[in-house]
């Protein structure tokens, strides 16, 4: 079993990014559960959502604390919370930013990549200039870096799951799974 | 055809496949996406049923009972406080024979003010009079609503499933929606046994004396016993025809297990996981899963746990001032039966108000009960702060 954790703010979209991810690995045959944290969400406040990947149905009913995946679609949640908390050692994150990898090598043991989805976002027209939608960028990044699902089938899921300018979120999608940096080799302490 | 659903949009499924006619509806988180889909179900067509916007769970009760009065499939769904409001209609519906559906989705009573699981909400609404299910999976979630409407209109009672807030209700997962002419063969259009009709008038619930009363709770009540033996044969029907069945209740690895935990909702799904892992490692554990929680499967339980040494109860719910409630059942359903020693008998409180319970918590229980510690209480409660 695999478990991811994405963490972002409220109006990101975290929470429609777990479900996209769930959709696309269904899609290839192995058995998904993804849900939120479940809070009362708030524009701006910060937000959890999970995913677990299995080969057979996930029996497993509470949160996930130690993911194997990290998400961040908002940088300035890695001084805000514990981001790492439970992260395996080797473990991944993917963050959006506009930095190298190389500059988050500080976090810690992990495999770490960046996008800009941000950029990618406003680019396509996807949310507003303070408040861009990251969601979809940030998964096409994440098909690429992670080696969990192919990206034609993220681009599925998110024709199913976000049927608004699904046109522009797939080439969101697309874009970041180009640009998307990884850090040549696990960062050290 | 399978999609990846969260809970909540499996009970609308079910509810739509079900060709429901009528449903009166008020917003609650965390029900609220069932009613939400329902209604656009309508909005769109695809569901030709009448969908009444009311001002308050009472009054969406009281809706659904005049509703199935007239003779229509009638459902709703809610959830903690508005389930509370809607108790005296919840007598009313059950007493007056109706056989609504209604989704629970189990969260807290305030205060403290709070949205997340615990079944204290529907197991006070025990001695309603309704019958109730609890699922464990969006899947099972989605199949117990078609069987609820064939169970209720069997029976001219009401059936209510309940589903774990969050943990069912908002998290998605891989779900089978079986065709319409599947569901069609197995739960045909409702025929009222009795109705509201103009053309052949009838008054329902007049004045009742003491003469008359007593007959008709023992004809409900009858009506509640009697799913003990419906139930199994409603769902072999649906077995054959897809393959899945659930039981009232569900023994899990429990041939030749020492230490047994009973369990219900998503507790169960976390709890097969521990229990295989301790399986690997050669311990003799196992669960029983409870799925009906009325009427109460008591001669199903007794078998079940024949002759098992150790018992515990994970409840995630209070009945303050005594423990647990299905601990409370159990117990008094075992009283009596024909073993020779009475098992350990433990009742463990977790997880109120949507606390998040793990495979370490069920470890603790396990490893617990293992000690053989007795306990001179009827409640052991769970990672309580001092």
């Amino acid at each position: 079993m695999r478990e991811l954790r994405i963490h972002g703010r409220g109006g990101q979209g975290a929470v429609i990014a777990s479900k996209v991810l769930a959709v696309a690995i269904f899609k290839e045959g192995r058995w998904v559960q993804s849900f939120p944290a479940f809070g009362v969400e708030r524009r701006g406040a910060p937000v959890t959502a999970f995913l677990r990947v299995a080969d057979s149905p996930v029996l497993l009913r509470c949160e996930v604390t130690t993911p194997d995946d990290l998400i961040v679609l908002d940088p300035t949640l890695l001084d805000a919370i514990d981001i790492t908390a439970g992260l395996k050692p080797g473990g991944s994150i993917l963050i959006n930013s506009a930095a190298a990898p190389e500059a988050y090598a500080h976090i810690g043991p992990y495999r770490i990549a960046t996008v800009d989805a941000s950029a990618i976002a406003l680019k396509y027209g996807l949310g507003s200039r303070t408040q861009p939608i990251v969601n979809t960028a940030i998964v096409g990044a994440f098909a690429v870096f992670s080696g969990l699902v192919s990206l034609d089938k993220v681009c599925a899921a998110i024709e199913d799951e976000v049927p608004r300018h699904a046109e522009e979120n797939v080439a969101a999608a697309r874009e970041a799974a180009e640009l998307v940096r990884i850090a040549q080799e696990a960062a050290h302490v | 055809m399978q999609k990846v659903i969260v809970g909540n949009h499996a009970v609308s499924w079910g509810v739509k496949l079900a060709r429901t006619e009528v449903i009166p509806a008020y917003p609650i988180t965390p029900q609220t996406q069932i009613v939400e889909e329902l209604s656009e179900m309508c909005a769109s067509g695809e569901l030709p049923a009448r969908f009444i916007k009311v001002e308050s769970e009472h009054s969406a009760m009281a809706s659904a009972v005049g509703a199935s009065a007239a003779g229509a499939r009638a459902f709703t769904a809610t959830s903690s406080q508005g389930l509370a409001l809607m108790h005296e209609m919840l007598h009313w519906a059950a007493a007056a024979r109706h056989p609504i559906v209604m989704a629970d989705v189990n969260r807290a009573l305030g205060p403290g003010w709070n949205i997340w699981t615990d079944q204290t909400d529907s197991l006070s609404q025990r001695d309603t009079g309704w019958l109730q299910l609890y699922c464990e999976n969006n899947q099972e979630v989605l199949d117990t609503t078609i069987i609820a409407f064939r169970l209720a209109e069997a029976l001219d009672l009401p059936v209510m499933l309940v589903l774990d807030a969050f943990y069912l209700s908002h998290t998605s997962e891989p779900v089978d929606i079986p065709d319409q002419a599947l569901v069609d063969s197995f739960l045909p259009k409702r025929e009222a046994h009795y109705k509201l009709d103009i053309n052949e008038p009838h008054a329902f619930n007049a004045l009742v004396k003491p003469d008359d009363y007593m007959e008709m709770r023992w004809h409900m009540h009858d009506a509640q016993r009697r799913a003990l033996e419906l139930y199994p044969q409603i769902e072999s029907e649906w077995l054959a025809l897809t393959g899945r069945y659930y039981g009232m209740i569900e023994p899990y690895r429990t041939d030749d297990a020492e230490t047994v935990l009973i369990t219900t909702g998503t507790v169960t799904s976390t709890a097969r996981y521990v229990i295989d892992e301790r399986r690997s490692r050669g311990e003799k554990v196992g669960l029983v899963k409870i799925k009906m929680f009325r009427p109460f499967p008591v001669e199903a339980m007794r078998a079940a746990l024949k002759g098992i040494p150790r018992i515990a109860v994970i409840d995630r719910n209070i009945s303050p001032g005594n423990g647990g409630i299905f601990a409370q059942e159990l117990r008094s359903a075992l009283y009596g039966s024909d073993s020779d020693a009475a098992p350990q008998f433990n009742g463990y409180i977790v997880g109120l108000g949507g606390r998040n319970v793990t495979p370490d918590t069920i470890n603790g229980i396990i490893d617990h009960v293992q000690s053989g510690e007795t306990v001179d209480r009827p409640d052991i409660w769970v990672g309580v702060k001092a």
